[in-house]
């Protein structure tokens, strides 16, 4: 800094001393290295972080395409990447179609509505819902409502229960013996019970979701439980007795306590927790769709299966990278909600 | 002086036993402890390792209930923890996820509630950490300041609520000895301002010295109780520099070395002598010896 403003003042006056003019220099040379250094971290950072990975994903697609290529299925040929960008637009392009079908199907109700009403005022109109068949994009979204519903519903439960396990020793070893012995259970296992316990229980003339939906829910339900509600209490358990002591010296109520201490120092717990049952949660909705034929990502794909048209296959393995995308994609967001969430920032490094 | 204060009886623990139920049978730690101490007064507990120290500040503090005999503080029994008797951890015991501000906000708006207004609140939560010189990085979290400034947040956050006593378990025993130095003139300089009463528990024999109004040197455990009570009649403002010259500093310093590496070496042999000729089952006590 102040070899510069030596130079640009001696520089007005047109003098230059050896020694400034060297520093100049000097300064010079320390600055391009550092700063040919930092462009070659940043290229190198590049090459690392995007062409490194997306080498990887072409050479995947070319083993991919070639290893397609050699296997023929009582279907046609195993579906390459083309057929799988091609049926990837065509599914897009049938959903498109769709809404314009059920867009004109609305607009011919409502004429319909208003020809009976011009002739007969007293006609109470019967609005009927459109009831077309379900598109792959409709399918993603039943999918996501259930997984989400289903996790949701999952963490009120997991998570008070989760806290009072590991506050109260007693409840742990009361609990204990039936979480040890419920967590290694598939929830598939679970799965029959459920839609039988919902055919039973839920009825009503006017239901407010599908039962379908309520069996692919509840199994997810079960699914998300144990992982959240044994990180949890492992989570508030673990709590440091000194800060536990912090507390009781400051005589702060239960609840103030569960909230200002308990919560926040097993906020990273929780969190694993449930990253870890979403992942699963959503393994397992898939296979339970496929299973019980409940409308969503897993009905798709056995849908097209049991179809077998020459395009199946391609339309499965569309099925197959978006449910990869979206998995990966609720990971994601599990995590950044984490980093915004807790404090513990070292244990959201990846 | 000194006799102002032995007029006023503030905390008194009286006949304390404390016996642990261990899986190898019950684990008498303390036996007969009684001390008063008055108001205004430093006390530090010294005494090796495992001989129940943290023990009696916990009691103190209730965080730990004496199996027989009590303490009463300003002649109320003490029966839980609470904000009166303040405690200063060995490892600070920050709540991480709160700035050092939040974290004595925590301590000051549970003690006075209501009682304080917004900015009477923001003044005192300020004023207690300008006191221990950390107006700096009040709005720091724990992982961001160094050991020495976290005892320092634990010290106001200790302060701010106003205790009738201050309890703190080693509270510079993981601070290295610059660091330990600064900690110290800083209590000093503190104690002298606010006159707080003070149970500091200490492994280090000058910071004991220097610290302290008495030191109350404890026996080794098990069944551990007050060996001797050493006054420190040395003035006030001590300088630990014109101290380290000081005659009656050195004889002091000497007395407690003494009562820890000659009396209390010795005492340690034969009661290790006794218990094996008891052949009494508990173990614990060769391994803490
Ligand atoms: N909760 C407990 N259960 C069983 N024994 C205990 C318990 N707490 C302390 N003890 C025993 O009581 C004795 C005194 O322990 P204490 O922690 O008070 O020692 P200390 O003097 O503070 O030691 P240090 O200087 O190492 O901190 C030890 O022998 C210890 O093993
Ligand atoms: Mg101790």
């Amino acid at each position: 800094m102040q070899a510069r403003t030596e130079l640009s003042a001696q520089g007005c006056l047109g003098e230059r001393t050896n020694m400034t003019t060297e520093t100049a220099l000097a300064n010079n040379n320390i600055n391009k290295p550092i700063i040919s250094e930092s462009l070659k971290t940043t290229i190198t950072k590049t090459f690392k972080t995007l062409l490194i990975p997306f080498a990887g994903i072409l050479v995947f697609l070319m083993i991919w395409a070639g290893a397609a290529s050699k296997i023929d299925t009582s279907l046609g040929k195993f579906p390459g990447p083309s057929a799988v960008w091609e049926q990837m637009g065509s599914l897009y392009e049938e959903h498109s179609a769709e809404r314009v079908k059920e867009q004109a199907f609305y607009e011919r109700q409502e004429k319909r509505i208003e020809a009976r009403l011009a002739k007969d005022p007293d006609y109470v109109p019967k609005i009927r819902a459109y009831t077309g068949k379900e598109t792959f994009p409709d399918q993603i979204f039943t999918s996501l409502i259930t997984v989400l519903s289903g996790f949701v519903l999952a963490a009120v439960i997991a998570i008070p229960l989760g806290i009072a396990i590991g506050l109260n020793k007693t409840l742990n070893a009361a609990v204990n013996p039936v979480i040890q012995i419920f967590k290694p259970v598939s929830p598939l296992a679970w799965l029959p019970l459920v839609t039988m316990v919902v055919s039973a229980v839920y009825i009503s003339p006017d239901p407010l979701v599908a039962k379908s939906f309520l069996n692919s829910m509840i199994t997810v339900t079960l699914c998300c439980l144990w992982p959240m509600v044994i990180n949890t209490s492992v989570g508030v358990s673990s709590i440091e007795k000194d800060l536990v002591n912090v507390s009781r010296v400051l005589r702060l109520p239960a609840l103030k306590h569960v909230q200002k201490i308990v919560l926040p120092a097993s906020i990273p717990m929780i969190f694993t927790g449930m990253r870890l049952s979403l992942g699963v949660a959503w393994m397992v909705l898939i296979a339970a769709e496929m299973l019980a034929q409940n409308p969503g990502l897993g009905k798709f794909v056995w849908d097209e299966f049991q179809n077998g048209s020459s395009n199946s296959l391609a339309r499965i393995m569309v099925a197959v990278i978006v449910i990869g995308f979206i998995g990966f994609l609720l990971d994601r967001t599990m995590l950044q909600l984490q980093r915004f969430v807790s404090w513990d920032k070292a244990g959201t490094a990846s | 002086m000194n006799a102002q204060k032995a007029a006023s009886t503030l905390l008194d623990i009286s006949h304390i036993d404390m016996v642990f139920d261990t899986p190898k049978g019950p684990f008498t730690a303390l036996k007969g402890v009684d001390l008063k101490i008055s108001k205004g007064e430093f006390v530090s507990l010294i005494g090796h390792s495992g001989c129940g120290k943290s023990t009696v500040l916990n009691i103190v503090a209730g965080l730990y209930q004496a199996t027989t005999g009590g303490v009463v503080l300003n002649g109320k029994e003490v029966r839980e923890p609470g904000p009166e008797r303040a405690v200063v951890f060995q490892n600070h015991s920050l709540l991480p996820w709160l700035t050092a501000y939040q974290n004595v906000e925590l301590a000051v708006k549970q003690v006075f509630g209501r009682s304080k207004s917004k900015s009477e609140t923001k003044e005192w939560i300020e004023h207690n950490l300008e006191l221990v010189h950390m107006e700096h990085a009040m709005h720091k979290r724990p992982e961001e300041i160094s050991g020495g400034m976290k005892q320092r947040v634990g010290i106001a956050r200790a302060l701010s609520m106003q205790p009738e006593i201050l309890l703190m378990d080693e509270p510079f025993g993981a601070l290295d000895a610059l660091t330990r130095a600064h900690m110290q003139d800083s209590l000093m300089e503190i104690q002298q301002e606010l006159n707080n009463t003070v149970i500091m528990i200490t492994h280090d024999v000058d910071e004991a010295v220097l610290l302290s109004d008495r030191i109350v040197m404890m026996t080794n455990g098990p069944e551990a109780t007050i060996g001797e009570i050493l006054d420190i009649n040395l003035e006030r403002p001590r300088d630990r520099l014109a101290l380290a010259e000081d005659l009656e500093y050195t004889r002091l310093r000497s007395e407690v070395l003494k009562f820890l590496y000659e009396k209390q070496r010795k005492v340690e042999n034969i009661s290790k002598h006794k218990k094996k000729k008891e052949a009494s089952g508990s173990k614990k006590s060769f391994q803490a010896a």
